[in-house]
């Protein structure tokens, strides 16, 4: 089959790969038939993520139809149309039954990698490192899938494949970032990222109950989007002081939630975030909290920071006196999948939200290295690109 | 050891404060004191010459120095060595000054008695456990084990089980002649309220070349600590998930 595959800083590329089958009793396999290039990924293509190996297969947004089945999957038959979530998870341990999925003791084969860095081990996830599993992921034509019985739901045919896709990761991780920041009736939210997943957190903002939600970044097509589609308060963080004008528009108050979807490569133009620069390029600071940073200083007393972007390391310069000094409640994690998938399956079903409106680009799967950059370098309006990998070019 | 030495030793640890754990203590009665005279030499001579030799002698001193006073060896520590817990039971299975002691815990989402009950059949161990080969099951009590030895080399020994509680302990220890000899328990305990059960393993056992063949076994990456929590964990995931989470034999751009 055809993947796209790791091969260093900047070096994506598609290539001829055997085809993968089952290798234990609750595996899968699914024929892919629309997969994504989420926001992380981008993460991998700069290499900021530790133990890659060269040909590691990337991906972890990906639907399709199943085409076998292990010897225990007994929910699942060839021929259903499933959509994949990204995190693995086991079901019967601890963590599991306690609906915290993205923390399962036994999906990740390399769970001691990560106890070293982290002291204890979560989930495994598709096409993200070897720490986080190693498992081959699904910007391919096929993709193994574990624990099958457990992940993957049953989509109806009634939706097209762009409609249901962003319950692989996208949709959820919003949703968990806007439940994360404990919304309470009329609370005014600020998002830091109108990425898809801030795009996302904007949308179950309002779902949740929020009075108010304001959406920060610097590329105009993504505050457009956050303005339109998301009926969101903007501020162009490249135009603006954030935290002064957040003071001004919260009548001195700060936003009673405050989300960070930007993650660990944030940029900025303030002093700080030059001195980030300059520490991660030699290696001595493995996240940059530019908008974490922000994040912190803008919400109010007793506010609730959510955290849905990704840190992998350790952060310099964290304002642990102000989050102290505020009484501030942290809530972060990867997303816990499994609770979100039926819950916002139905919304679709409902046409509450239609998920396709976030897609700029539609590519077949030859495409994604040059897509990859296209989607980095925030070129040509791109928001998110979705692959078809039974198509060579689209 | 003497009235003499002990008396001695406490003296040290009167001048060395550092070490105020008795239990950290891992260099004996006589080691210490030989420590301390060798140290003091090294060390005076040292600082008082001139020349490459003595710059290298005076730290050489000084850490002989601290470790006979102080009574802890870093390096010991870190392969697991201890000279101060002498002796011992001459008839032991696993004679303690030279054994390696492994202490792992793990905790299943499953009842004690279904994990005692896999555990109880030794055949099924080699499915959790990377370095058996074979375990066949004799009698009720005795079992022959088969497990893979450095470098491609195998290892067998007989054993015997000598307590055992239904759902909750087994101990078993290896029989006289064991190239390895060994002996370990595994208990259950039930956390209740849904919490699931602490599997606890103690395990002892004389490696092969002594001392030394733990230290290079862990130069290897066949450090036992690991290797138990590494098996524990299989045994985990086999019981929960009901199998081995593995990427082995999955694609990538590696074999293009």
């Amino acid at each position: 089959m055809r993947a796209l595959c790791w091969f260093g800083k900047e070096d994506v590329r598609v290539e001829t790969v055997p085809d993968p089958t089952i290798l234990n009793p609750r595996d899968a396999i699914v024929k892919i038939t629309t997969t994504a290039i989420c926001g992380s990924d981008l993460h991998l293509y700069d290499g900021v993520i530790p133990t890659m190996e060269k040909g590691d297969i990337l991906g972890h947004e990906f639907m399709g139809q199943i085409v076998e089945v292990g010897s225990d999957v007994k929910n699942l038959k060839t021929g259903d149309r499933v959509v994949v979530p990204f995190t693995i998870a086991c079901g019967n341990c601890f963590f599991c039954r306690k609906g915290l999925w993205a923390s399962c003791d036994n999906s990740n084969p390399n769970s001691w990698m990560l106890e070293k860095a982290y002291g204890y081990g979560g989930s495994a996830l598709f096409g993200y490192s070897h720490m986080m599993g190693g498992y081959a992921g699904g910007q391919a034509e096929y993709a193994r899938v574990p624990f099958a019985d457990i992940g993957p739901i049953k989509v109806p045919d009634g939706l097209a494949d762009e409609q249901v896709l962003f319950l692989s990761d996208i949709f959820p991780t919003g949703y968990q970032a806007a439940e994360n920041a404990q919304i309470a009736q009329g609370d005014t939210v600020a998002i830091w990222g109108c990425g898809p997943v801030g795009q996302f957190a904007i949308q179950s903002a309002w779902m949740l109950g929020a009075g108010r939600v304001i959406a920060i970044d610097k590329v105009p097509e993504r505050l457009e989007l956050a303005a339109t589609k998301g009926k969101a308060e903007i501020i162009n963080s490249d135009m603006e002081n954030v935290v002064e004008k957040l003071r001004s528009m919260t009548g001195g108050r700060g936003p009673d939630g405050c989300i960070d979807a930007v993650g660990l490569e944030s940029t900025g133009h303030t002093p700080d975030a030059l001195y980030d620069r300059v520490k991660m390029a030699m290696k001595l600071e493995t996240d940059r909290p530019t908008a974490l940073r922000e994040v912190i200083q803008s919400c109010r007393k007793g506010g609730t920071v959510s955290i849905p972007g990704v840190y992998g390391g350790l952060l310099d310069k964290f304002p642990m006196g102000a989050a102290f000094g505020k009484g501030l409640t942290f809530k972060m994690g990867q997303t816990n999948m499994q609770n979100y998938l039926k819950p916002l399956l139905n919304r679709i079903v409902k046409g509450e939200i239609d998920p396709s409106f976030v897609i700029t680009h539609r590519l077949g799967l030859e495409d994604a290295p040059a897509a990859y950059k296209t989607f980095r370098d925030k070129q040509d309006g791109c928001i998110k690109v979705v692959l078809k990998p039974q198509t060579a070019t689209v | 050891m003497t009235d003499n030495n002990q008396s001695l030793t406490a003296i040290f640890d009167k001048i060395w404060p550092g070490e105020a754990d008795p239990n950290k203590i891992n260099v004996g009665e006589y080691e210490r004191i030989g420590s301390v005279i060798a140290g003091s030499v090294f060390f005076l001579y040292g600082v008082t010459r001139k020349g490459v030799i003595p710059k290298v002698l005076a730290p050489v001193g000084g850490y002989l120095l601290q470790r006979g006073l102080s009574g802890t060896c870093a390096i010991y520590e870190a392969f697991q060595v201890n000279t101060a817990r002498q002796g011992g039971n001459a008839d032991a299975t696993v004679h303690a000054n030279r054994a390696i002691k492994v202490k792992r815990a793990v905790t299943i989402n499953k009842p004690a008695a279904e994990l005692y009950r896999f555990w109880r059949n030794f055949e099924n161990l080699p499915q959790i456990m990377d370095h058996l080969e074979s375990v066949t099951v004799k009698d009720k009590d005795h079992s022959h084990w088969v497990a893979k030895g450095p470098a491609g080399t195998k290892v067998e020994w007989n054993a015997e089980i000598f307590r055992e509680k239904e759902n909750e302990l087994i101990a078993w220890k290896s029989v006289e002649g064991a190239t390895v000899p060994n002996a370990g328990t595994v208990q259950f305990t039930d956390l209740g309220q849904d919490r699931g059960t602490e599997v606890l393993v103690e395990l002892d056992y004389e490696p092969p070349a002594g001392v030394i063949g733990a230290a290079f076994a862990k130069l290897f990456g066949e450090e036992p600590n690991i290797q138990v929590q590494e098996d524990l964990r299989h045994f985990k995931q086999k019981m929960e998930a009901g199998e081995l989470p593995t990427t082995d034999g999955q694609p990538s751009g590696r074999e293009s």
